[in-house]
């Protein structure tokens, strides 16, 4: 009997048991290999296969066993476009948190800009401000403000600083370095300006997203922003990652004597931990190439290396195109049902 | 996809108690943890906190803010000035709304 289940582009594909079996067994050995961590046990093989053989739509986790969700991006979903998912809802974000918080049930709301980055944020700091003022004072659930470090934008030709992908290509690779080194010292100035200013108007934390997505010297600037409000503030810092690996276009950054380049997401966690992050969000990214359940079982395997090393909660992005989620735009029910339950059940992680 | 994730696998916020436990994982507690320190602070099982029906009624009793629009019932503000007390924690939005109007002890 055939199983009906999805690629990592959405598309539907049929597998027997057996090669259902064989496709969560090849993603975690692909991880397992990649991380040098532990694969998933025979008893959460049985337990993966036992759901995705089961004819009904949706999934979830056992009575008992829900999580708290953290949320990135805002109310984009609502109001922005197709980027986001969103549906352009003539919707404003105090409208849209709110409804977050009623309608929807969510846990927790980050606030944030539409344009998500942290250096057009900071100049619309005052609006931003009087939002988060707003809104604490109307709502219930913990409001953290975000915003991504997105260190590409203060590169030319967005920003005043050399392309280190430019240089790069030249093999100037210390004017690469130097250039990053001189654009990450701007860009946790920023960022250290808008979580402490989000702070003084009472935000319950500050929540860094998509970090690293230009690599080692954004993760680099997030960390010592991190240690910043921990250590002056004390209010809790979440870090959500923007891939697996960070990418390293310096290659020599270190933090407290770790290179920053290469690392995976459960040696990402023991960094954010030591410069003070109150919850972690992992990334494994989707292969539109393989299946939904070799996906799911490369992701589980990273998230189960982090939940099980973790002094604070860990919560894995399974937005769209990561954590074994499909890379398209509308994914799945029977597939998102799935991958949030087994986050929880077999990746044992304290949130999403 | 949010709806998704949360028929799966959320608490369900103010429907429940998840906003008590998101606030005790910014405490960095994990989950287990959070979820014993909200239920022993509510008197009730860590099942539960996640019960629409059960805490529905108690947020009403204790007044820390219920997920329907009810007259009368603590929102906003109020109702987290209660659950930071009830929680034994402070709420950074509560610790400024205090300084702003000189209720601060």
């Amino acid at each position: 009997m055939k199983i009906l289940t999805r690629m990592g582009d959405g598309s539907n594909v049929e597998f027997t048991r057996d090669e259902l079996r064989k496709e969560f067994e090849e993603g975690s050995e692909a991880a397992a290999a990649k991380g040098k961590i532990p694969p998933l046990t025979e008893n959460e093989y049985d337990y993966l296969v036992d759901m995705f053989a089961a004819p009904t739509r949706i999934w979830g986790v056992e009575r008992g066993h829900e999580v708290v969700m953290t949320k990135d991006g805002c109310v984009n979903a609502l109001n922005s476009s197709r980027m986001s998912s969103g549906v352009a809802a003539p919707v404003n974000r105090e409208v849209g948190v709110r409804l977050f918080e009623s309608m929807l049930g969510f846990d927790s709301m980050e606030v944030a800009h539409n344009d998500y980055s942290v250096k057009p944020q900071r100049f619309l700091k005052a609006l931003e401000q009087v939002h988060m003022e707003l809104l604490q004072e109307t709502t219930i659930i913990p409001l953290l403000y975000g915003f991504m470090p997105n260190l590409g934008l203060y590169y030319r030709p967005d920003g005043a600083f050399e392309n280190p992908s430019d240089l790069l290509q030249m093999s100037k690779i210390d004017e690469a370095r130097r250039t990053q080194e001189e654009a990450l010292e701007v860009c946790q100035q920023d960022c250290i300006l808008m979580s402490d200013c989000m702070l003084e108007m009472g935000a319950d934390g500050i929540d860094y997203d998509t970090v690293a997505s230009t690599g080692d010297a954004e993760f680099y600037l997030a960390l010592r922003t991190t240690e910043h409000v921990a250590k002056e503030t004390g209010l809790p810092v979440q870090i959500g990652m923007a891939s697996e690996m960070v990418l390293g276009f310096h290659g020599e950054l270190e933090y407290d004597g770790v290179r920053l380049a290469g690392l995976w997401p459960h040696q990402q966690m023991k960094v954010c931990e030591k410069a003070g992050a109150a919850i972690f969000g992992p990334v494994v990214n989707t292969n539109t190439k393989k299946s939904v359940p070799w996906n799911l079982g490369r992701a589980l395997t990273f998230v189960k290396a982090c939940t099980e090393d973790a002094q604070i909660p860990i919560h894995p992005n399974v937005g769209m195109g990561v954590g074994g989620v499909p890379m398209f735009e509308t994914p799945a029910v029977d597939i998102v049902t799935r991958v949030s339950a087994a986050m929880i059940e077999v990746g044992r992680a304290d949130g999403l | 996809m949010h709806m998704a994730h949360l028929l799966a696998s959320s608490m369900g916020g103010i429907r429940t108690a998840g906003d008590l436990v998101a606030r005790m994982e910014l405490k960095k507690m994990k989950i287990d943890e959070a979820k014993r320190y909200v239920a022993d602070k509510l008197h009730v099982s860590t099942l539960d906190l996640s019960d629409p029906t059960l805490m529905r009624l108690l947020r009403e009793e204790l007044d820390i803010g219920v997920v329907t629009a009810v007259p009368g019932v603590a929102k906003g503000m109020a109702a987290k000035i209660r659950i930071a007390e009830l929680l034994g924690i402070e709420i950074n939005s509560v610790e400024q709304f205090k300084k702003k109007t000189g209720l601060h002890a």
